[in-house]
């Protein structure tokens, strides 16, 4: 008899499937077009940030840093404005400190060979801090008159669709287009499944691992933005929140294992909308806090849970360890 | 002689010179014997503050508006921030205890966790005077807004505004391990209690997250269109709820209240710009004030630490799109640092 075998993006795609049917039937209100797109839009910030950290988990890294890339380089974008400075040179002076964030990342852990955890650890720490210490007046950045037609990267509708889902799509259809249609995306799933063969064969891969970090930041730092614009301010002190952890959750949840090299695009809009599925759902039940973190837990437990009894560990795993 | 007398203070007060006509050989100064106790008392003492962290408008403000007052007259000030870190914050209260500052300044994070230790520092002498948020123990003075009385107002405000409408309202709570968030929700409970007619169809914790209230605010209007109001717990986090009435196109239609320190951009820009209906301020620069008065007159009372306890709640300043405009209504930061 033939086994059956699921993998994990299937499973959590199945999970979604199920709680989606499940509040559709109970929930009357939920499988109306407006709540869904007010479910998508709740977790486009969060999907945008996923994409990022696939890229990198692609690679076979991971950027602990990434909400660092979020708040600090968008909190400037306002404080300048704010302080008198033009949108322009705003924009300009975040998207330079965005990319140099990127490519001190890069070559920590391309060239100077920082196991990528630990400095991006260490690198997303001090740029939080630089932007408390010497960047920021307050901790909540607030929205000023100078940004006037901005906040529509993050509000309003474009032909009927919210703007912030909007621009998910769009960071999606530009990151899968990196990763399946250029050279580039090509190498970075060769080091992603394996570095060394992946250099032995020619594949600059120091390059595009500093790359891979850059294209990271710059799409944290657009989060950041969509998230500024949506909320009429920054609220710099997401850094100390646990949304890294859901945008890890996301991923890996999604299907993309830590190990390197597999997945894409789809998994993490998979795992968004499991999550915006949850929290949605939650929110129209008006689940307790509490509560909402229990159910979120079972949840992933028995995907994961799911995931082990399917597919077992092999020989491959057990010698990589999955983190 | 005394006719004389009576005739030049007569003429003195005419010419409005009275007061200098008071003691008779007018040409000696006469010593106030209570102000060189009072500036000794406060020569080279040490504040120190803890506040749960730097870097917001309430913590700058109290820092700015209580060493503006009291650095002239010679005090001396310390400021441990825990950057949001309830252990390093309990650290920094143990370590000030063997320091011995002459009076400490306590932002509480929760009821519980400072409250041993601040008995420990007043029976070691030092003065502690707890801002906003109080702990368990009381200690010598406590200076801050009555949560209840914000919740009880804001309550009132909105479930006024429901009149004759659905009646339906939303409550966006900070962050549940919090006091303050939990000592407003049984202020709303208060009213809501008098007022069976309202109901609540939402009431979570968005953990004072600005994102995260957008995120539960659209979802809950998308489920209640017909919403009448909401109460907010910190006009930093709903200024996410106002982008989600706005967005849904309900400004005026759905009353939002709030409450939170006052400081301009934040809280009257907000007001007239239509995003909050009604923002209660705890005025920051007054509270600075009182708490740089209660270290004045416990300094120079020379009470025993902990033998007297007082409190002074402050008065609330309820924004509106009235006074939003005035000079008076909000504070800002720049300012207060000059």
């Amino acid at each position: 008899m033939k086994r059956v075998r699921f993998s994990q993006q299937e499973i959590v795609f199945a999970v979604f499937a199920l709680l989606f049917a499940v509040f559709s039937i109970f929930l009357p209100g939920f499988l109306s077009p407006d709540n869904m797109l007010t479910l998508l839009q709740n977790v486009a910030v969060l999907g945008i940030l996923g994409l990022a950290m696939a890229i990198v988990v692609i690679g076979r890294g991971i950027d602990i840093s990434l909400i660092a890339a979020l708040a600090v380089p968008s909190g400037l974008v306002l404080q300048m404005v704010q302080n008198g400075h033009s949108l322009t040179a705003a924009l300009a002076a975040a998207v330079l400190f965005t990319i140099c964030f990127g490519l001190v990342n890069g070559w920590l852990i391309a060239y100077a060979e920082v196991p990528s955890l630990f400095a991006t650890l260490a690198t997303g720490i001090f740029v939080a801090g630089l932007g408390q210490a010497a960047l920021f007046q307050l901790d909540v950045v607030q929205w000023s008159d100078g940004m006037a037609g901005f906040e529509r990267l993050g509000q309003g509708t474009i032909f009927g669709v919210p703007t912030s889902i909007v621009m998910f799509a769009v960071a999606c259809v530009v990151v899968a287009l990196l990763l399946r249609q250029t050279r580039w995306g090509a190498y970075i799933y060769a080091i992603g499944d394996n570095p060394y063969a992946a250099r032995v064969t020619g594949i600059p891969s120091r390059p595009i691992v500093v790359l891979q970090y850059v294209l990271a930041s710059l799409i944290g730092c657009f989060a950041g933005l969509v998230m500024a614009a949506s909320v009429n301010s920054m609220p710099t002190r997401i850094f100390n929140s646990t949304l890294i952890y859901d945008v890890i959750l996301v991923v890996v949840l999604g299907g993309i294992g830590l190990s390197g090299g597999r997945g894409g695009v789809v998994n993490v809009v998979i795992g968004t909308l499991l999550i915006g599925t949850m929290l949605n759902g939650m929110t129209i039940l008006d689940v307790p806090y509490a509560g909402q973190n229990l159910i979120k837990g079972v949840v992933l437990l028995a995907a994961v849970i799911t995931d082990s009894f399917l597919n077992p560990r092999n020989e491959e795993t057990a010698q990589q360890g999955d983190i | 002689m005394t006719t004389s007398k009576t005739t030049l203070k007569v003429a003195l007060a005419t010419l409005g010179l009275a007061a200098f006509a008071a003691p008779a050989p007018a040409q000696q100064g006469l010593d106030e014997p209570f102000q060189k106790p009072f500036r000794e008392a406060l020569a080279g003492k040490t504040v120190a503050y803890v506040p749960v962290a730097m870097n917001f408008d309430l913590t700058e403000g109290w820092w700015a508006g209580m060493k503006k007052e009291l650095e002239p007259f010679g005090v001396k000030f310390e400021i441990r921030d825990p950057n949001w870190s309830t252990n390093a914050g309990a650290q920094a209260v143990t370590s000030l205890i063997s320091e011995k500052p002459a009076v400490m300044i306590i932002h509480n994070p929760d009821v519980q966790t400072y409250a041993k230790l601040l008995q420990r520092a007043e029976n070691e002498g030092i003065y502690v005077i707890q801002i906003n948020m109080g702990s368990a123990y009381r200690s010598s003075a406590f200076v801050g807004a009555n949560w209840i009385e914000i919740g009880e107002k804001n309550a009132e405000a909105v479930v006024k505004a429901c009149e004759g409408k659905s009646n339906k309202i939303a409550i966006v709570q900070g962050a549940l391990s919090a006091a303050t968030s939990a000592y407003t929700l049984k202020g709303v409970e208060n009213v809501l209690a008098k007022h069976p007619e309202v109901k609540v169809v939402s009431s979570q914790a968005a953990d004072w997250d600005a994102a995260k209230a957008k995120a539960i605010t659209q979802t809950v209007l998308k489920q209640n269109p017909d919403l009448c109001g909401i109460v907010g717990f910190w006009d930093g986090m709903d200024i996410g709820t106002a982008a989600a009435v706005k967005e849904a196109g309900l400004t005026g239609k759905v009353f939002l209240a709030t409450s939170g320190g006052g400081e301009r951009k934040g809280a009257c820009e907000l007001v007239k710009s239509g995003g909050f209906d009604l923002d209660l301020s705890y005025d920051v620069p007054t509270q600075a004030a009182d708490l740089a008065a209660m270290i004045k007159w416990l300094l120079s009372s020379g009470v025993k630490a902990g033998s007297v306890k007082g409190a002074a709640y402050t008065t609330l300043i309820p924004i509106t799109k009235d006074n939003a405009d005035s000079q008076t209504a909000c504070w800002n930061l720049a300012d207060m640092k000059k």
